[in-house]
């Protein structure tokens, strides 16, 4: 059974409570903290490695250090809750299951880099959640662990709940600041950055739901015990959210040093694939990372076992890698179909462009629609190149990376599945009633040394 | 005439209080949501108004963000919003079959009201619930792991508690 740092107690009955969780040793981090120089808690959270998780995977420690600290301004501290990419449901696990983690985090956290008021901005779709938060920062409060003067040691915090409405796009930090100001969800051009200009132009940071949680073990063991855990650069537990055609979907706190066929195959984890069925493709990160065909998800193109971490995932750059992104984790048995895969998820950018940016807002509509051509039979070879460029002049061309979202996930269907498209093309009424099945995709690679 | 009672008021100010002096603004999506569900489940130009009065700001800056956010609905729905996700990892799970049998037992086409106003149909993306797939939203709640018999039991459910 692997370490588990996060969800170890998550299944404690009434653990959502304040006393039960604080029974089992919660906010112990908090009392340790708030006995520390902010500064230090910064210093910790460094030496932990701890990699944004909300999927951009960027040094924690690293984001906190770049938040400005002028006289007289204040500092916001916002929890990014709106988890809305495709495949994850991890952050919602989280919060629903054990809050007090999450309070616990954030009141860390906020002490750390100097918020006095802190919000948690909460996808609008999780309704059921906010009432599950606010009654834990409520049981805080009433236990001296919020509010003024927390433990006695001057310190003021309240943290509010603000619901989103139905938008992607404010997971992107610089849009969910704008939403947060009752604003229309449009990212912002950086520089400035948030840690300069933020929320109401202040100082600011915003962190995943996961990452902030993660915050209270690296108080409880140290920052360097916390990067023991893990291998490499991929310190620490993570949360993977798994979903598709396998035994038991569901979330699951892994130590990254397993591999992608332990994770799928195994009892503890996925359990296999669903009704006997042989594996096609994987989204290992959420929906924007690159698919993958079998052979290379469980092996690298070197033919080395594939890890569950931010490196191995990665391994091979696009061309033959993807990405640990959010840890939404999809699975494709060999009965689903790659170009109405890749359309579902072509629409869902479409949907969620913002629009301001052209190559995002045109080229999005556009894959869809050159998408539901194939995928209905009445497409041309030539559209498969014509997607393959929408893609190539949306990606690194917008503000925001929604675009290079958007692009991803068709470039690596194209790269990895190429085969499937022409057979679409090639068989316009057959591609209506059957699939193209498994074909090569599982097949062992010949290995280039 | 569009007016939160007393007690609405007292929470608007509550919600208003969460910002810094000045930035009322910030106000505006939980009062929105507050305004959707007490006035019939959408809303219209006059309880938009109505938003914008309560937090001084101009009625545009309401529309503004009304038409951005897919859950504010901004013509009138049926009693109950069926929501079905259609995302790939729904996909994967059989949400088309699930809408067209939502579609073939109530008589109505995606974006549509049943006669009796009790149904309304929309497809949705994404909402963060892969691993309990095909699903649904309906008001506050979701509802996870649909066949089409527990879809049966939802509407019947609806009928029953009218």
């Amino acid at each position: 059974m692997a370490r588990k740092l996060l969800l170890e107690k998550a299944h404690v009955e009434g653990i959502r409570h304040f006393d039960v969780y604080r029974r089992e040793g919660g906010y112990a981090a908090v009392e340790k903290a708030l006995k520390m120089d902010p500064a230090a808690i910064v210093e910790e959270v460094k030496k932990s490695g701890l990699r944004g998780r909300g999927g951009a995977g960027f040094a924690t420690g690293l984001k906190w250090s770049f938040l400005a600290k002028p006289e007289g301004v204040p500092r916001y501290l916002v929890c990014n809750a709106d988890e809305s990419e495709p495949g994850t449901f991890k952050d919602r696990y989280l919060m629903e299951f054990i809050p007090h983690l999450l309070i616990e985090g954030l009141i860390v956290s906020s002490f750390a880099l100097g918020s006095n008021r802190t919000y948690i901005y909460i996808r609008g779709e999780y309704a059921w959640i906010v009432g599950i938060l606010e009654q834990a920062i409520a049981e805080a409060k009433q236990n001296g662990f919020l509010g003024k003067n927390i433990l006695g040691t001057g310190f003021d915090l309240e943290i509010y709940v603000q619901r989103g409405a139905g938008a992607y796009i404010c997971g992107e930090e610089t849009a969910l600041i704008e939403s947060l100001e009752g604003k229309r969800g449009n990212p912002r051009i950086k520089p400035p950055f948030p840690a300069i200009k933020g929320l109401w132009d202040c100082p600011t940071v915003v962190n995943n739901v996961e990452t902030l949680a993660a915050v209270v073990p690296i108080m409880n063991l140290g920052g360097e015990e916390y990067a023991k855990i893990g291998v490499g650069r991929s310190t620490g537990t993570k949360l993977i959210s798994a979903c598709g055609n396998i035994n038991k979907p569901g979330v699951y706190e892994i130590d990254m040093t397993i591999s992608v066929e332990e994770f799928i195959y195994s009892d503890e984890y996925c359990g296999g694939i669903a009704n006997g069925k042989k594996l096609k493709a994987c989204i290992p990160g959420g929906s924007s990372v690159p698919i993958l065909p079998a052979n290379l998800l469980l092996k690298t193109a070197k033919g080395e076992t594939r890890y569950m971490n931010y490196e191995s995932l990665s391994d091979g750059g696009f061309a033959t890698g993807s990405m640990m992104g959010s840890g939404g984790f999809i699975v494709l048995d060999e009965d689903q179909c790659i170009v109405r895969h890749t359309l579902t998820l072509a629409r869902f950018y479409r949907h969620e462009s913002c629009g301001q940016c052209s190559p995002c807002r045109e080229g999005t509509g556009w894959m869809e629609k050159i998408l539901h051509k194939i995928e209905s039979g009445k497409g041309a070879m030539s559209d498969i190149d014509l997607l393959w460029d929408i893609q190539r002049k949306i990606e690194g061309n917008t503000i925001c990376p929604l675009g290079d979202a958007a692009a991803w996930p068709v470039a690596a269907a194209i790269r990895h599945f190429r085969d499937e498209f022409e057979w679409h093309v090639n068989n316009p009424s057959l591609c209506l009633t059957q699939n193209y099945g498994l074909a090569h995709y599982a097949d062992e690679l010949s290995v280039v040394a | 005439m569009v007016k939160f009672s007393e007690d609405k008021i007292k929470e608007v100010e509550a919600i208003i209080a969460r910002y810094p002096q000045g930035k009322q603004k910030s106000a505006l999506i939980p009062l929105l949501h507050l305004a959707q569900e007490e006035f019939g489940g959408w809303l219209s130009a006059e309880t938009m108004d109505y938003v914008a009065s309560l937090l001084s700001i101009e009625s545009i800056e309401v529309y503004e963000v009304a038409t951005f956010y897919s859950m504010f609905n901004l013509n009138p729905v049926g009693k109950h919003v069926l929501e079905v996700c259609q995302t790939g990892p729904c996909m994967l799970k059989g949400s088309d079959d699930i809408i067209g049998y939502i579609k073939s037992k109530l008589g109505i086409g995606v974006g549509e009201t049943t006669a009796d106003g009790m149904f309304t149909l929309k497809t949705v993306e994404c909402l963060g619930a892969c691993g309990y797939a095909p699903m649904m939203q309906m008001g506050m709640h979701y509802k996870e792991h649909l066949t089409p018999a527990k879809v049966d039991e939802i509407i019947a459910n609806c009928y029953n508690h009218k």
